[in-house]
């Protein structure tokens, strides 16, 4: 038995999360949660190939948050199975040997059930190392579910112990602290969206949001790509510091985006009736790194015509017009891939743990905050208004009791 | 017989003094021993204004009447000052359309067929159709608005520019196209202050960008000591070079007007009076004045102000030769608002009241309430600047007015982008300006709508450098202090603290001047 978060099926909760969750973000680690702490059984897949792992850390995520309360759309509630143990950015010691993983080996998760993992022969997508893409996510060995984490079979980071495939694992290097670790997997969301964003020479790139996803993708984009000028867009005074370390060129508040991306690339500014102005001009590439609706517009509205908007964060609903009147490319990227052909077919992960060497990540590390399970309530308060509380990343520490 | 300006020192008699503070005004308590510049009096207005223009026009300076430069089949323009002058708008009729009338008689007696009326904009913003009729009047506006016969000058039409050559010192002259053609240009000039008028007039009023630039920069306007002199400006000297070049290529003839002291009608003509010498109904006046404006929500306060016009009178109109004509203008500027002070001070204090040259029916950003304290006010004196080098400078404005998208766009991006990185007129300029001033956004909004160039927000912060350069520290009373601090300054709650935080520049015990204007006054500073 072991002590973990579940997420579980309750419609009065799904309706008030959805109702009141992006207001009144206090209901969803209160009456309003579909969580619970419950001692349930360890997960168990018994077949070649996985093995168990106890967590070190497991990360809370915008998607995790999202589907707290309600916010995420229902598109999803196809390709998880609930009750489901929550938490895919994961740190974790290796229970049993797994391969070539003895026991006892840190290692970190990459989240996506694909076909290896499933059992199932490899879809187009996880046949050419486009995992993030598996066709098979709902079928094989397992319940549905695109990831740890949202599948009722593999339990999740939220727990004690939770199930992963060795096609999903990759060891932690010597000298990395836990909080590092941690950061490892939405490092490699990070590195997928600035390779997805096939930005050009001396390309001009606003990236909407510095909260982890924002602040990764800017170091990614300065790492692996020739980009021009990053501007970020920050709403918290300790995410513009840490932009400028992660490699913008400028900072901005949201409330001054579009206007100094005009600024900047002397585009034309227009102002539509009862509704947010937008420019005729911007920037090569746009990444909207929150997901929400304001953040999605922007990245439309600052991108010139032809331009490409990425969108990194789970998105919410926008106004397309301009991905039509401007013609713009719409990119998705999600989670990471086992090959990046961008990054001479080395999987994002391995490139995500080179990048989470480096120094800015390893001092973001130092401000990792961890919560033992049982304070769940307050680790989702502190996750839902991190960026005010001067945060980029909260994490449940199950080992801890107090 | 008017009364001189003069220099009061405070003293236990002395009442609360009038401090203009935006859309609003206080009653301040000066230390003992404060000096208080007081402008003079309104001299008298000249009788028969009608009369006065045709004199002036018939008999110019330096010139042939202007009847017998008129000729059939020529090309003459009129250009004149836009809605900068005179502040606060004049009340109708505006002195630019009773000359503009008389002049257009002339032509007309003539046979003169082609004329365009040029409003001199340069980089300001376009006026509308009711603001050039306000100051052209009815009959003009009908008989050439309509036609395309009388517009705003757009600094930023490459095809009706013309590059008339550089000066001696390689500054290019570029002027409108039409003016620079013509066989005649007849400028109207309303010369409510010292810097203005003379070879400014056509040179600054009618040229482009690539003119501006020349003496519109942090190095000249700088060593410009001070602007309300021109034999001592370096921005005027620039002006001057340029405006000699205009008239080897047109013929310019000048008509320049001055006015009386008279900014405030009634009920708010108080403020124009010595305080101890307020009589009940100017009390009555400013207690319904003060309580009023405690009470009206901030648009019906803006509109209290705005809506003032003010009853000048016209106290001399010369026409002729640019500069014989300009001569004449000064001696009677100075007549009326110069005022002798003995010595420097320590301390400076100047009330910025709610209107300046640049956001008539709009709002006075920070940045315009910097220009207006360090910018204009600061330069009013001759000779020496009222305050020491080193000394401190304390003006009173809420800087609260926050920005007019409509009109000042390129200010919102100045003050959030530029000044967030520097306040330096030299370093913002140097990185900047160009930006700013080839901005195709700013200058669509010039060219269509009614918005200040992209690069005047660097002119407004250029006009201050002087008083920034010259003294060790502006401190602000009752300003936002977040705006203060972008602008590069501190902000106070009232005299006393400001007087506590200079205390470290200044000393504890420094000798202050008040500057009590509007009205407008020139400090003549013997030292």
């Amino acid at each position: 038995m072991m002590l973990a978060l579940e997420m579980f099926r309750s419609r009065p909760r799904h309706v008030a999360g959805k109702l009141a969750g992006d207001r009144l973000p206090g209901m969803l680690s209160g009456f309003a949660a579909p969580l619970r702490l419950m001692t349930i059984a360890e997960p168990k897949v018994a077949r070649p190939g996985w093995a168990r792992l106890r967590t070190r850390l497991s990360g809370i995520c915008g998607s995790d948050l999202g589907a707290l309360s309600g916010s995420t759309s229902l598109y999803f509630s196809a390709v998880v199975s609930l009750p489901f143990v929550p938490g895919h950015e994961v740190v974790a010691d290796l229970l049993d040997d797994c391969g070539d993983l003895p026991a006892g080996t840190r290692v970190v998760v990459d989240p996506v059930l694909t076909c290896a993992a499933r059992g199932v022969d490899p879809c187009d997508g996880c046949s050419t190392g486009a995992t993030n893409r598996c066709d098979r996510i709902t079928v094989g060995h397992l319940a549905p579910g695109l990831q740890t984490g949202f599948c009722a079979d593999t339990g999740g980071g939220w727990g004690q112990v939770l199930v992963a495939h060795r096609s999903q694992l990759h060891a932690v290097p010597e000298g990395y602290s836990d909080e590092q670790a941690v950061l490892t997997e939405p490092m490699a969301c990070a590195v997928h969206t600035a390779l997805a964003a096939r930005v050009g020479p001396n390309d001009r790139v606003l990236v909407s949001g510095a909260g982890s996803v924002g602040l990764l993708v800017t170091l990614a984009l300065r790492a692996l790509t020739t980009v021009g000028e990053i501007t970020v867009v920050a709403k918290h005074s300790h995410q513009r510091d840490l932009a400028r370390e992660f490699g913008a060129t400028e900072v901005v508040t949201p409330r001054e985006a579009l206007r100094r991306v005009r600024r900047s690339t002397g585009a034309l500014q227009l102002s539509p009736e009862l509704a947010p102005p937008y420019l005729l001009g911007g920037v090569d590439v746009a990444i909207d790194a929150v997901g929400s609706r304001s953040s999605l517009e922007t990245a439309l509205h600052a991108t010139r015509a032809g331009g490409r908007v990425v969108l990194s964060g789970m998105p919410a609903r926008a106004d397309l017009s301009a991905a039509w009147f401007r013609e713009l490319e719409i990119v998705g990227s999600y989670a990471s891939a086992q090959r990046e052909p961008a990054a001479d077919d080395r999987s994002a992960f391995a490139v995500a743990t080179d990048l989470v060497a480096g120094d800015p990540v390893a001092q973001l590390a130092k401000s990792v905050v961890g919560y033992p399970l049982h304070r769940w309530r307050e680790a989702l308060d502190h996750a839902h208004s991190a960026g005010r509380l001067g945060t980029v990343k909260v994490a449940f520490d199950p080992r801890s009791t107090r | 017989m008017s009364r001189p300006g003069f220099v009061l020192e405070v003293d236990d008699r002395t009442p609360p003094l009038v401090v203009h503070e935006g859309q609003g005004f206080r009653l301040e308590e000066f230390p003992l021993g404060t000096r208080v510049i007081y402008p003079p009096e309104s001299v008298p207005s000249v009788p028969d204004v009608e009369e006065a223009i045709r004199e002036a026009l018939v008999n110019p300076v330096d010139s042939e009447p202007l009847p017998s430069l008129l000729k059939p089949g020529m090309r003459l323009t009129i250009a004149f000052d836009d809605l900068s002058l005179p502040l606060p708008t004049m009340r109708a009729p505006d002195i630019r359309q009773r000359i503009i009338e008389q002049v257009l008689t002339m032509a007309a007696d003539a046979g003169v067929d082609d004329v365009e009326l040029i409003a001199a904009n340069a980089l300001h913003r376009r006026m509308t159709a009711a603001e050039l009729k306000h100051i052209v009047g009815e009959r003009v506006f009908r008989s050439f608005h309509p036609q395309g016969l009388l517009y705003n000058f757009d600094a930023e039409d490459r095809d009706n520019l013309a590059h008339l050559g550089t000066t001696d010192r390689g500054e290019d002259v570029e002027i409108s196209k039409r003016a620079a053609e013509s066989d005649l240009l007849v400028y109207v000039n309303v010369n409510l202050v010292a810097m203005d008028g003379g070879h400014k007039s056509v040179g600054i009023g009618l040229a482009s960008y690539n003119s501006l630039r020349h003496h519109h920069n942090p190095q000249t306007m700088v060593r410009s000591h001070s602007f309300m002199d021109h034999t001592k400006s370096h921005l005027h000297h620039s002006a001057w070079r340029m405006g000699r070049l205009i008239k080897d290529h047109v013929k310019v003839f000048q008509i320049e007007t001055t006015l009386d002291n008279r900014v405030f009608p009634s009920p708010y003509d108080f403020l124009m009076k010595r305080e101890w010498e307020w009589s009940v109904r100017d009390q009555a006046s400013m207690l319904a004045v003060r309580r009023g404006l405690s009470v009206a929500p901030k648009r019906l306060r803006h509109k209290m102000f705005h809506d003032i016009r003010a009853p000048y009178g016209l106290t001399g109109i010369n026409a002729g030769e640019v500069e014989a004509v300009h001569e004449r203008t000064i001696e009677a500027v100075h007549r009326q608002q110069l005022v002798e002070v003995q010595g420097q001070s320590d301390v400076l204090v100047m009330g910025v009241p709610y209107l300046g040259p640049y956001n008539v029916n709009s709002t006075m950003n920070p940045i315009l309430a910097t220009c207006m304290g360090l910018g204009y006010y600061f330069n009013s004196y001759r000779g020496q600047p009222v305050v020491r080098r080193g000394g401190a400078v304390i003006l009173y404005h809420p800087l609260n007015e926050g920005f007019d998208q409509l009109r000042h766009p390129s200010y919102v991006d100045f003050y959030e982008e530029v000044l967030a990185e520097s306040t330096d007129p030299a370093v913002v300029g140097a990185k900047y300006e160009q930006q700013f001033a080839n901005d195709p956004w700013y200058i669509h909004l010039y060219r269509t709508s009614h918005a200040y160039h992209g690069v005047h927000p660097f002119y407004m912060w250029y006009w201050a450098a002087h008083a920034m350069d010259h003294v060790d520290d502006v401190i602000w009373v009752g300003a936002d202090r977040k705006v203060a601090s972008r602008l590069g300054f501190r902000a106070a709650s009232t005299l006393g603290d400001a007087l506590e935080m200079a205390a470290d520049t200044v000393g504890a015990s420094p000798s202050i001047t008040y500057l009590h204007n509007p009205p407008h006054l020139i400090a003549d500073v013997k030292v």
